[in-house]
């Protein structure tokens, strides 16, 4: 199962704290769903696109369909504005 | 894709960059050079006020002058509703940029665009601007971002309640929205500590100051579709947006980039394209907008003013046991400031157990901050390397071994949640201590002083696609904007895989109809993420080369190996083939041989960097000279060496010009007093020593030549490098950015007073 890593405002937000869950989602697609359905609210969140993803420690962009497999770290940051 | 050590030919070396020519000579077409038959000339008329309710607009006796085409107002906008528009590897609010473009109902800062007009001549628009009748009614107005907080400061929007609290307020404010990034127990960490640094310090709003202005040349025409000419740093986020603002289909604009006079996350928004757009719509004619000096100041995004207060406690040996944080960002007008990568990057070069990181985005009567290379994070950096400072002065340690002792690793978790793979941070820390120029010694009234900076870097979307020509040259499409060289990288990565020499290889920047969407230039993506769709489809055109050899030769194409340009069967006696070969028959084999990549990289692999600053403060004036200056950067692998070092001492010297020299000046009215290179002061090469570079090559796991980006982490650690080599050389500890020659006799004169 993934180990999904919530910090900041979303943890505060839905979770009352800083936490570590695990899910078993086959890609970011559906841990969307499945943190949805445990906090409902979050899909929504992730749906305003004003978080990023970061797989592994990668910041990932748009990743839908990224895989996320047994003991994938996922963690959710604010979208990063390049320069 | 993943790196795996190889010999390589090509890249890594220093081959001379195809675009140079072009640039010296003057042929290069940059936004403002392009021209259409017919077209008009397009000016904005701006606010004077910093906050002003826009009680009418009447543009009768502009619409009477003779050679006037067309004008817009705000009330010919549609309305947008607030919505995220993903914009590369970020999401910007349509609604404000809509209102950014051209106010309605009030206008927000000091040149914000409230009409356009499109006419025959450059002097007939001027005088129609001047024949617009606008009646104002002016607001209090608020610049500074603590001033903008404060609970009685003019509240510039009706509908923002601040977000990130845990009730939603029900007053309106200027804090759009409070974040909040902790891990440990800060409090408890602090009961540990022997000692505790604690200061605010500030910064000042500083413009990108890239040399070409905004500039765009619009055709609209009967079918309903407009194309577009302009320089950008990325031209599908132009086309996207523009579309968004004006209600338009993408695909009913095509835009054209032009070469960029440099844009260093400026040029990743809109302002003037949908103007130019929507003029020429109602005109039935092209209409070409250039920005003066005075309209890029007053009117695109510098980077945000802050207010920062840190506090960082360490035990006697060094380690750091607790770090708390508030970072206060004004985004000007609209929200949307740096703040959370500011959140997210300042602490980040240290592996922490207890640390806190609070957040305010601000908006004050400025002009809409943008994008500056590593947004949010050279001001958040600022404040924590100035207090890592004092912490190794309070120690009596070693500045370097500091940051050493605490310095974050592979399996470091960072702030923002993710655990760290392989990073260059140590490395880059012991490459500085080894350098000679720590090592020098300093004469009187001199001070050194180092800083270390992180950034993230991004992937995200590219497309190119390989044309192997009849003759055996190589054509590369792809749709990254070269600001820093990217067309040598993307070349030099071709040749390296195709196996054939560099100037074999073409690469040509399409426009937004001519390849798939690639995210705009920035986020130091370009090399890594778009080189990696160069690799990807290389690596396409050598399995086609490969399968086109064995048939020819008859052999099975697992049989046929690609190496130094050629296809080589491993068996029998069939031969080799090379790429000129293959490809004069391309067409009797099955036709043209193109390769193709689309792709969202991920992998980007964050920088880390450490800066050496020389100073010299002279005690009668001030003034502040850069004596000497060493950039070291964790850069993953070097494509082109030469552009990597630009970036290094470019980022420095942009970061100098910031601790030293640059600001927006308001006064008192809320009016930028200086909008023009004379009294902004930017660095120029006779200010400045030069830059050394050393790149510290810790390659990227997850590219296949190991690239990071590199073009944002080198101006992250100049201004706290700067302000510590003052401190060193004076003993004053200097908090407010930018420390001026006035600033600087000031706090010496002020020390002096004291001692006496």
């Amino acid at each position: 199962m993934a180990r999904i890593v919530l910090t900041g405002d979303l943890a505060r937000r839905f979770a009352g704290k800083d936490t570590e869950i695990k899910v078993a989602a086959r890609n970011v697609r559906h841990l969307y769903q499945l943190l949805d359905e445990l906090y409902p609210g979050m899909g929504e969140v992730f749906a305003s696109r004003a978080l990023a993803v970061a797989i592994d420690g990668d910041i990932v962009a748009d990743a839908y369909l990224e895989p996320l497999e047994d003991d994938t770290e996922v963690a959710f940051l604010p979208a990063i504005r390049g320069g | 894709m993943t790196y795996e050590p190889k010999d390589l030919k090509v890249v890594g070396t220093r081959p001379v960059r195809p675009d140079g020519v072009d640039k010296v000579t003057g042929r290069a077409n940059f936004g403002a050079d392009h021209a259409l038959p017919g077209q008009l000339v397009g000016k904005v008329l701006r606010s004077p006020y910093a906050h002003a309710r826009i009680v009418s607009i009447d543009t009768s006796k502009a619409e009477a002058l003779a050679g006037v085409k067309s004008i817009i107002v705000g009330e010919d906008m549609q309305d947008i509703a607030h919505e995220l528009s993903q914009s590369g590897e970020s999401a910007i609010d349509v609604h404000d940029l809509s209102l950014n473009v051209l106010a309605r109902g009030k206008v927000l800062y000091d040149g914000h665009a409230l009409a356009a007009v499109a006419a025959t001549s450059a002097k007939i628009a001027d005088d129609a601007i001047a024949l617009i009748d606008v009646t104002y009614d002016v607001l209090p107005h608020v610049v500074d971002v603590d001033d903008a907080m404060k609970p009685d400061a003019p509240v510039l929007h009706d509908d923002m309640f601040t977000k990130g609290l845990e009730e939603t307020p029900t007053t309106a404010s200027n804090i759009a929205s409070r974040m909040e990034m902790a891990m440990g127990d800060v409090e408890e960490g602090f009961k540990h500590a022997d000692v505790i640094i604690e200061r605010s310090y500030k910064t000042k709003a500083v413009h990108q100051g890239y040399i070409e202005p905004h500039a765009v040349v619009a055709s609209f025409g009967e079918d309903g579709s407009a194309y577009v000419w302009c320089s950008s740093q990325g031209h599908f986020a132009v086309r996207d947006l523009s579309a968004k603002v004006l209600g338009m289909d993408s695909s009913s604009i095509r835009v054209i980039p032009a070469e960029i006079g440099g844009g260093f996350g400026g040029k990743t928004t809109v302002y003037l394209e949908p103007l130019a757009i929507a003029l020429s719509k109602r005109a039935g004619r092209p209409v070409k907008m250039t920005m003066t000096r005075a309209e890029v100041f007053r009117a695109t995004g510098p980077t945000p003013a802050t207010s920062m207060d840190v506090k960082i406690g360490a035990t006697k040996d060094g380690k750091i046991v607790a770090a708390d944080c508030e970072f206060r960002f004004h985004a000007g007008a609209f929200a949307g400031s740096p703040v959370g990568a500011a959140c997210m990057a300042g602490l980040t070069p240290y592996a922490l157990e207890n640390a806190r990181v609070v957040g305010y985005d601000v908006v004050s009567n400025t002009c809409k901050s943008g994008a500056y290379r590593a947004p949010g994070a050279p001001n958040g950096a600022f404040s924590v390397e100035s207090a890592m400072d004092e912490l190794a002065t309070e120690l009596k340690m070693d500045p370097i071994e500091l940051r050493h002792i605490n310095a974050a690793e592979e399996g470091t978790k960072a702030i923002y949640g993710p655990t760290f793979k392989q990073i260059g941070c140590k490395d880059v820390l012991v490459a500085t201590r080894e350098h000679p120029h720590y090592k020098s010694n300093l004469g009187p009234n001199q001070g050194r002083g180092i800083a270390s900076g992180f950034w993230f870097n991004v992937g995200g979307q590219s497309n190119a696609a390989i044309n192997v020509h009849e003759d055996g040259t190589i054509t590369v499409v792809e749709g990254s904007p070269d600001i820093g060289g990217t067309r040598a990288a993307m070349a030099m990565m071709a040749a390296e895989v195709l196996g054939i020499d560099y100037d074999r290889v073409q690469v040509v920047v399409a426009d937004t109809a001519s390849i798939g969407h690639t995210d705009g230039t920035g986020g130091s993506r370009v090399t890594f993420a778009t080189g990696m769709a160069v690799t990807n489809a290389a690596e396409d055109v050598v399995t086609q080369l490969r399968t086109r050899a064995a048939a020819t030769m008859g052999v099975d194409v697992d049989d046929v190996v690609w190496q130094d340009g050629a296809a080589i069967a491993t068996k029998g006696d069939a031969g080799s083939l090379s790429l000129a070969e293959i490809a004069a028959t391309a067409a009797r084999t099955g036709g043209i041989i193109v390769g193709r990549s689309s792709i969202n990289a991920k992998g980007a692999g964050p920088s880390f960097a450490t800066h050496i600053c020389d100073v010299e403060v002279d005690p009668e004036t001030g003034y502040i000279e850069i004596l000497r200056y060493t950039s070291i950067q964790d850069v993953g692998k070097a494509i082109h060496p030469s552009y990597v070092e630009g970036q290094m001492q470019g980022g420095a010297v942009q970061g100098i010009g910031w601790a030293l020299n640059e600001e927006y000046f308001y006064n008192e009215d809320g009016i930028l007093e200086n909008p023009g290179f004379l009294d902004y002061r930017m660095p120029v090469a006779s200010d400045l020593p030069k830059i050394d570079t050393v790149m510290v090559e810790v390659p990227n796991p997850s590219h296949p030549f190991g690239v990071r980006g590199v073009g944002e982490a080198p101006l992250v650690p100049p201004l706290a490098a700067v302000v510590n080599a003052i401190e060193d050389a004076t003993g004053v500890r200097m908090t407010e950015l930018p420390v001026t020659p006035v600033k600087m006799l000031a706090a010496l004169d002020a020390r002096k007073e004291a001692a006496e």
